[in-house]
């Protein structure tokens, strides 16, 4: 009988794919991919370090982009949910994807369908993430902000802010992860800053921002309260569209939080 | 820049244009040329919600809340007594890109009491857009409102710097347009529809040609209808919606229940609920025939001239026409299938896909999604359990309700009456 393995990465998703690779090349019994950092030990299998190897991973890459060209971004957001033991469940779901003929998704199957569910999850997050960030314009003209969200977005996101903002210097932070997005004008770079305080909402203003930023937050609010009708009022469907976890950051529940 | 004026001004100007539905910030799109600001996908974002739960797409103003029309339905009426403001164009230009800019909108939506005429209106909207467009280089959302009565040729320039352009009918019948805004023609609704839609046509057709042909409001145009402010019924409602998606090729039409804001012997009184269950009612019959493959006399015709409130247009109909069920989940195709009360369009997709691989049960099709309280007693799949009894669709409707809990239950039970 062949030995059981459970497979160590680096915990970055070209190492991840790294051990699809090596999973598939020596026809390894899997029983978890686990990230360095969270190790736990397994009674009856063999661990093994899986060194990234960028080569490797690019042909996973494209070896399930060549099968569909959908599985890959749910393959990648799912990842990006950052679930326990999420590592194994895609490594089932890339398994059933290069068994199969045909571009029909079986969503009957209970891990096509919890990737899928899961993908869909990192997908609502990012969109939110991409309405509810709030830039603030600091003294040296960078518009700052400040992020939580559940899921590791800021790669998803990165994109999107880069197209539209392509005049302006910004810097998105993950205070959860501790690191940030910066845009200098010409590219996008990951930096991690020695942040000492959050800006999140607080009636007290900051001396980093320009003293413009707090007359149009101020503008903002006013907007935001002009523009609700009072005879229509439905708090539950507003903390449904806008999470309390939220409110944190968002300048126009500054009253609220 | 005056900041308390600002405020001030702001905070009248976006009060009395909170009355328009429409937010929708989608269907267009704009790529970020020249290192400039702003661009605009496919989709939508909504950056908040007001405390009605409803999205917050747009900086949505009036230009000015002067207005020379006395339509009853409307707050800036010329005899209502309220404080009036203007902005200048440079202000709204100030306002859009430095809350564009920290990411609060996707854009501006502007719209504006008629002053002077229709003409010199109109020609102020523009006037904002345009300098947004050429000066600032944005290629956010511009939602420009058309103005009843003005001329072809202000639509016409209108249509190249909007994304989308939008003249609300508001009174679905033209009978009640001539009690509630006797100085406004229903012609002078119709005309700046009908140039814009013809330029849209022309555009496309350009385009097939012309590669780089000028955008031309390319998210289309859209209308709302206010309802339960002149009596009129679903079927009103609806076919004219119908009328306008078809003859105007509409993006869009919103409907709107009247929230009383004046006192005219006219109208609903102060104070009178808003419609809200009717509005989600009429919501639902749009999708429906927008997605579903509805027409729309299958819904509302003579014999059922108004939608159900306690259950929904697409359940109402079935039970109505109980002689197309049960459907067999495993072969029956899409148009079928999206007529199964309780499932979306995404649940047939996904079903759809699912069946290629097994036949489907209820448990698949509950964790699917679909909402088998009602589908049960529509169809059947892989399964020895289905509903057998061949019920009444009274009955159906009984133990549906009975097993559901509707968010809108209280209005719902308010309005059944006594003895029924």
């Amino acid at each position: 009988m062949m030995n059981q393995t459970t497979l160590i990465y680096d915990g970055s998703f070209n190492g991840f794919l790294t051990c699809v690779f090596q999973a598939f090349d020596e026809k390894l019994k899997l029983v978890a991919i686990q990230k360095n950092k969270q190790v736990q030990n397994e009674l009856f299998s063999e661990s093994t370090t899986v060194f990234t190897n960028i080569e490797q991973a690019k042909r996973v890459w494209t070896g399930i982009r060549n099968k569909s060209f959908n599985a890959i971004s749910t393959i990648y957001f799912a990842y990006l949910s950052e679930n326990e033991g999420v590592e194994m469940m895609l490594y089932t779901y890339i398994k059933k994807l290069m068994a199969k003929r045909g571009t029909q998704v079986d969503f009957s199957d209970e891990t096509i369908l919890y990737i899928h569910q899961l993908a869909k999850k990192v997908g609502r997050e990012k969109h939110r993430v991409e309405a509810f960030v709030r830039f603030q314009l600091t003294k040296d003209q960078i518009y700052f902000a400040n992020i939580e969200p559940d899921f590791d977005v800021l790669p998803l996101i990165s994109k999107h802010f880069k197209n539209r903002y392509a005049d302006q210097q910004w810097l998105i932070y993950d205070a959860k992860r501790n690191y940030g997005i910066f845009y200098n004008l010409d590219g996008v770079e990951i930096v991690s800053l020695d942040i000492k305080e959050l800006h999140y909402n607080r009636t007290q203003q900051s001396n980093v921002f320009t003293s413009g930023e707090y007359a149009y937050q101020e503008l903002w609010n006013n907007y935001f309260k002009s523009t609700n009708i009072k005879s229509r009022i439905n708090r539950k469907l507003h903390t449904q569209h806008v999470p309390k976890r939220y409110w944190k950051y968002l300048s126009e529940k500054k009253e609220a939080v | 820049m005056n900041f308390e004026r600002i405020k001030e001004k702001l905070n009248i100007l976006a009060d009395a244009a909170k009355y328009d539905v429409s937010c929708a910030s989608s269907g267009s799109s704009r790529t970020n040329t020249n290192k400039g600001l702003g661009n605009s996908t496919g989709m939508g974002i909504c950056h908040s919600y007001t405390e009605d739960g409803r999205c917050v797409s747009l900086l949505k103003i009036l230009l000015t809340n002067h207005c020379i029309f006395d339509c009853a339905y409307c707050v800036s009426r010329r005899t209502n007594d309220i404080k009036r403001a203007a902005f200048k164009v440079q202000e709204v230009v100030d306002l859009t890109i430095n809350f564009y800019r920290r990411n609060y909108i996707e854009g501006l939506f502007l719209s504006s009491g008629i002053f002077k005429d229709p003409d010199h209106t109109m020609e102020r909207l523009i006037r904002v857009a345009k300098k947004l467009r050429e000066e600032e280089n944005f290629n956010g959302y511009i939602h420009l409102k058309s103005i009843p009565g003005c001329s072809d040729e202000l639509m016409y320039e209108a249509g190249l710097y909007a994304d989308r352009l939008s003249i609300n009918i508001e009174i679905p019948t033209v009978s009640g347009l001539k009690l509630l805004a006797p100085e406004k023609d229903h012609k002078d609704f119709i005309q700046p529809m009908n140039k814009v839609k013809n330029e849209i046509i022309r555009y496309n057709n350009e385009r097939k040609i012309i590669k780089n042909t000028p955008k031309y409001a390319p998210a289309g145009q859209s209308t709302q209808m206010i309802v339960g402010a002149t009596g009129e019924s679903d079927k009103d409602v609806m076919y004219s919606a119908t009328y306008y998606y078809k003859k105007y090729s509409m993006k869009r039409v919103y409907y709107s229940g009247y929230v009383p804001v004046l006192e005219d012997n006219r109208l609903p009184a102060i104070g009178s609920q808003v419609p809200m269950l009717r509005e989600n009612r009429l919501y639902q019959t749009d999708w429906l025939l927008r997605f579903y493959g509805f027409a729309v006399n299958e819904i509302l015709n003579d014999d059922y001239p108004n939608l159900d409130m306690d259950i929904d247009p697409k359940l109402s109909w079935a039970l109505r026409n109980m002689h197309l069920f049960p459907v067999d989940i495993n072969n029956a195709d899409k148009r079928l299938l999206a007529r199964i009360p309780g499932l979306g369009m995404k649940s047939v997709h996904k079903i759809i896909h699912a069946r290629k691989f097994r036949k489907l049960n209820w448990e698949h099709l509950k964790k699917i999604g679909v909402a088998l309280n009602r589908a049960k007693y529509f169809m059947v799949c892989d399964s020895r359990e289905w509903e057998r009894k061949d019920r009444e669709p009274s009955k159906i409707k009984g133990l549906i309700l009975q097993n559901s809990a509707s968010k809108f239950r209280n209005q719902i039970s308010n309005q059944l009456s006594l003895f029924n």
